[in-house]
């Protein structure tokens, strides 16, 4: 199962990163997006696919799943969140100031 | 157990939230952060001086023991580094209240400063590595909305770069973050490195370490630096100085942080790519400094070409370097406030950025000419001012351990800051005076005494410098040794 996630990962990751090389800005945006929830995916199969049961001690069991991959996951996946919406207003602002969404027409302002 | 360490992160978070509601009431609003500020480096320096009576001190949060749960850890170096982002905030504040203008203050502008030293303090004093990305998103949250800030084109522009590089170095984080967890088991610094040294640092660690190396190198802008000067040259001078200032030292922070504490068993590898990249990044930031006729440009290399110099003490990594290094950290920390301030305030007096299109300032602004003197003479490395101690440490450490292409290398970019600030001098403060002196714009007190501020303190730290040396002794020698650290962190419950 880690193996498949492992996998998944590097999945996302590769269509992140096409979508970061291409021109259009909400394309870049979203392969922000993507690459964010590869790492997250990969936290949690780091910390080790449903070893046991939940972590509670009323649980009794043999041995527990770690808990801690999703704490940080909740975390990050919130900050990841805020950074899309703010990289998005960002876009729209800079399309309604420049009239363009493509980067390649962005480049080289030297001033206004 | 000690709370009294979360202060240098809570009160600039609080003011920050209490700033948000008093949107429209400016003198609240400033009578507040100078207050905030003050407050932050007293409680500051109460820590420093604690520290070197107790030891180490640390706050579990909401009492769970290292290593399970999050805890702040204050040394001397963390807290020399938070003593002067305060200090540096609140002279920065200053200049604001004269120059930022009413616009930027009634669109959150006090708030989001302190959001961002909340975020810059919290990194410092972190002793957890998910903590640290945390933190670190918490400043860099707040300097994407202060570079955007005005929301002219090119800050656009450039904030589109900025953004996304850094959410890209945060990604690398994440990973690295994953990574380790999967083959250690656990976040804490002191705890990680107390692992690490039982299972060997072996090939897999070493990569772990190169792709935290990577990400603190995005953030510092060693090597990595492309994004720099285009994105520090765009924003509103004072935030422009609170960037230069204070956002590359948080990463130079992690670097010395990881590769002291927790990667330290394979230098050939780690150390000897930080040297290669500090070389590296020297260069290439002496030749952006002298390539550019933009006031602004040049600034923002001497930015790179200081953290290279910086690095450079990590790299050779003995305690006489570290001693350098935490001098000079301080030292940049104070005199590049001061170059963006001074660089901004000519901006702002002739309306041009171009060092051909000025001349004879020093007609028209003394004291401006030899503030600007002050602090060529302070970052070249001359000896009253406070770069020379540092510069003096790096040397002897990298002649001991008989680094000599770094030593070469760092001593060569000193004369390069020298130059591409005298060109600087040459063009816009002597020669001809263009400006005539009815129509000359006047030179706001407001703006005057930042600076003047400022470089009461880089001349105090020049001759005051053995006042500061137990403070800086101490902070090298647990970096020198990190079980020191480890031993305050895990005392009792290893």
């Amino acid at each position: 199962m880690e193996t498949l996630m492992t996998i998944l990962v590097g999945f996302l990751v590769m269509i992140a990163v096409y979508l970061l090389l291409s021109r259009n800005l909400i394309r870049v945006i979203l392969g922000t997006a993507v690459l964010s929830h590869a790492a997250h995916l990969l936290l949690m199969t780091m910390g080790g696919l449903k070893k046991g049961s939940a972590p509670l001690l009323g649980e009794n069991a043999e041995s527990y799943t770690d808990a801690l991959p999703q704490a940080l996951i909740l975390t990050a996946i919130v900050i990841s969140f805020a950074v899309t919406a703010f990289l998005l207003v960002l876009a729209y602002r800079t399309y309604k100031k420049t009239g363009t969404d493509n980067l390649q027409e962005l480049r080289g302002f030297e001033d206004e | 157990m000690n709370n009294i360490i979360a202060m240098p992160m809570i009160i600039p978070l609080l003011t920050g939230i209490i700033l948000v509601f008093l949107r429209h009431n400016t003198k609240t609003q400033r009578v507040l952060s100078i207050l905030s500020s003050i407050g932050t480096v007293a409680v500051s320096l109460v820590i420093l001086h604690q520290i070197q009576q107790e030891g180490i001190l640390r706050l579990d949060f909401g009492g769970w023991l290292p290593p399970y749960g999050i805890l702040f850890v204050a040394d001397s170096f963390s807290m020399l580094l938070v003593v002067t982002t305060s200090i540096v905030t609140g002279i920065l504040l200053i200049y604001a209240f004269s120059s930022i203008g009413q616009q930027f203050e009634h669109m959150f502008f006090y708030p989001f400063v302190f959001f961002l030293v909340a975020g810059v303090n919290g990194s410092f004093l972190t002793g957890d590595l998910f903590n640290l990305f945390v933190c670190f998103e918490v400043m860099l949250l707040s300097s994407y909305v202060l570079i955007t800030m005005g929301g002219r084109k090119v800050q656009l522009i450039e904030s589109i770069k900025y953004v996304t590089i850094n959410v890209l170095s945060s990604w690398f984080f994440l990973m690295g973050i994953a990574y380790l967890y999967g083959t250690i088991g656990t976040l804490n610094m002191a705890h990680l490195s107390v692992r690490i040294a039982e299972v060997g640092q072996g090939p897999l660690l070493t990569v772990i370490s190169l792709i935290f190396l990577i990400v603190f190198s995005l953030k510092a802008g060693l090597l990595l630096y492309f994004w720099l000067p285009g994105s520090y040259s765009v924003p509103p001078t004072v935030i422009a100085a609170l960037f230069g200032a204070l956002l590359t030292k948080v990463g130079m922070y992690a670097l010395f942080r990881v590769f002291t504490l927790i990667f330290y068993h394979e230098p050939i590898i780690t150390h000897t790519a930080i040297g290669v990249m500090a070389i590296l990044t020297m260069i290439g930031g002496s030749v952006g400094a002298l390539a550019y006729n933009d006031i602004r440009k040049i600034v923002s290399y001497n930015v790179v070409i200081a953290v290279g110099f910086i690095l450079a003490g990590l790299a050779i990594s003995t305690e006489i370097a570290f001693q350098g290094a935490i001098y000079y950290l301080i030292h940049d920390m104070i005199v590049k406030a001061l170059l963006f301030l001074l660089a901004g305030t000519m901006i702002y007096l002739t309306g041009k950025t171009k060092i051909e299109e000025m001349s004879g300032l020093i007609r028209n602004y003394p004291a401006l000419g030899w503030l600007f003197f002050i602090t060529m003479l302070s970052l070249a490395g001359i000896p009253p001012l406070s770069g020379f101690i540092g510069k003096v440490f790096i040397g002897q450490g990298a002649i001991e351990s008989g680094s000599f292409a770094l030593l070469i290398v760092a001593f060569a970019s000193g004369i390069f800051v020298l130059y591409s600030l005298l060109r600087i001098f040459l063009n816009s403060f002597w020669g001809e005076t263009i400006i005539n002196e009815d129509d000359d714009v006047p030179l706001k007190r407001g703006m005057l005494v930042p600076c003047i501020l400022f470089a009461i303190m880089t001349v105090a730290i020049g001759i005051g410098v053995e006042a500061l040396a137990p403070y800086v002794s101490d902070a090298a020698r647990t970096l020198m040794n990190p079980e020191i650290y480890i031993e305050a962190v895990l005392q009792g419950n290893r």
